[in-house]
């Protein structure tokens, strides 16, 4: 394996960060969106958007990709393969995100939306100025570790025919003839990603934790 | 042929695959099976090295968690799949995918058992000692069923999780449900509806195991405490 082949991985390791950004900020924005409508007291909101995260969390990633990516096709969208992976990363990341912070929304103390309601605060303002801001520390040690899984879940989209990383290492592997120094090689630079945010994350929860011992 | 198929949803292959289809969800579920069992063998034994006072096995320990935590499973089940060979061991890809399984649960086995055990407080530890159990007896008795108790909600979670992973393991053609899906669509080109059923299967598959797990935490782990 020389340079240039290195050089391919490279590339594909772009793909990789790319489609994790993507589905990170697509996900935490629709994300919110569950997260809101499954703590908002409507029970059909609060059904459909539980039926919506028991979907995804109960069917695997590679599914969920598989379908996005033919069922678009089906109602007649001719998409890239880049923006049909990239939505189906979106809905996927939006349900976990949303299932994790549907869970630090209701870790908030109930006295502080109490209170809230008490100082006649509206929805918005309750939501904006006094949960969320709470709730998104409580969050951020499962939100972390939920980003860790996601730039590990993009190599699945090298099984749907999408050249990020794992992908781009496979075509060099084939060329090569080397599966194991390139597969040693992909493995460490998702592992060079991955490392420094689940430390992050463990340094996060163990500083919760004696925060609210 | 295939060029043409598209708006109007027919679910006659999928109708006339399903008797194949129903057989690799078995073929899914031993695999989800075996690598749990194989992930607690090496969750337990992972924990104990963890834990010994042989420093080079606890760095050897701690490393494997990393790593395997740290990188995705598909990259894992490859080399697995062509490392193997040169250690000299020829295994189908079916056992493979087991042994990737079981070694990718293993690691999230570790941590979570390891957390379970050191919820056990070392008063407990010290009792059962000046007791004069045997070290092996203290670990059965004293430590691993009640942190089996406490680690049980978090790792049956991750077996499902692990149940929905066996999908990757298509990627070396494992005998399991993903992959017997992709030979039926890539003979009639029914992408949508073949894994669109097979979705509603791993679904189903999943919320048994739940349930399952459920009736075993009661069964087994509804006793008082305190």
């Amino acid at each position: 394996m020389g340079w240039n082949e290195f050089a391919f991985l490279l590339r594909g390791l772009q793909w990789t960060v790319a489609l994790s950004l993507v589905g990170f900020i697509g996900g935490g924005v629709f994300g919110l969106a569950v997260a809101l409508a499954r703590t908002s007291g409507q029970p059909l909101l609060e059904r459909v958007t539980a039926g919506y995260i028991g979907l995804f969390q109960g069917t695997p990633l590679l599914m969920q990709l598989f379908v996005v990516y033919y069922g678009l096709a089906l109602i007649g969208l001719k998409l890239d393969a880049w923006v049909a992976v990239s939505i189906g990363f979106t809905l996927h990341a939006s349900a976990f995100l949303g299932e994790i912070w549907r869970g630090s929304i209701q870790a908030v103390p109930r006295g502080q939306t109490e209170a809230a309601n008490a100082l006649s605060l509206h929805y918005v303002s309750r939501m904006k100025d006094v949960v969320l801001p709470q709730a998104f520390r409580i969050s951020l040690p499962a939100t972390v570790g939920f980003l860790v899984q996601l730039i590990k879940g993009t190599s699945l989209a090298a099984i749907v025919g999408f050249t990020e990383l794992a992908r781009a290492g496979n075509i060099v592997s084939n060329q090569t003839f080397k599966p194991l120094l390139v597969f040693a090689v992909v493995g460490a630079l998702y592992f060079v990603m991955c490392w420094p945010l689940s430390l992050y994350g463990a340094h996060l929860e163990r500083r919760f934790a004696a925060a609210s011992r | 042929m295939g060029g043409n198929v598209g708006y109007q949803l027919d679910f006659s292959v999928v109708w006339d695959a399903l008797p194949s289809l129903l057989w690799a969800c078995l073929g899914t579920i031993g695999l989800a099976v075996s690598g749990m069992l194989l992930a607690i063998v090496i969750g337990v034994g992972g924990v104990m090295l963890r834990d010994s006072r042989f420093k080079p096995a606890r760095w050897a320990v701690m490393a494997f968690v990393e790593l395997i935590r740290n990188t995705p499973f598909l990259v894992q089940i490859f080399f697995i799949f062509f490392a193997l060979p040169l250690i000299g061991l020829r295994l189908d890809p079916t056992p493979t995918a087991i042994l990737a399984l079981g070694i990718n649960g293993g690691a999230y086995a570790i941590e979570i058992i390891r957390g379970g055990v050191q919820s056990i407080g070392k008063g407990q530890i010290e009792a059962g000692l000046a007791l004069g159990l045997h070290k092996a007896q203290v670990f059965r008795l004293i430590v691993l069923k009640p942190a089996l108790r406490a680690i049980f909600p978090s790792l049956t979670s991750q077996f499902v999780l692990l149940t929905l992973t066996t999908s990757v393991a298509s990627a070396i053609s494992a005998y399991e449900l993903t992959s017997v899906a992709q030979q039926i669509e890539s003979n009639t080109f029914r992408s949508f509806e073949v894994y669109g059923t097979i979705t509603v299967f791993y679904l189903v598959m999943s919320w048994l195991l739940m349930r399952v797990f459920d009736q075993i935490s009661r069964r087994y782990f509804s006793y008082p405490v305190k």
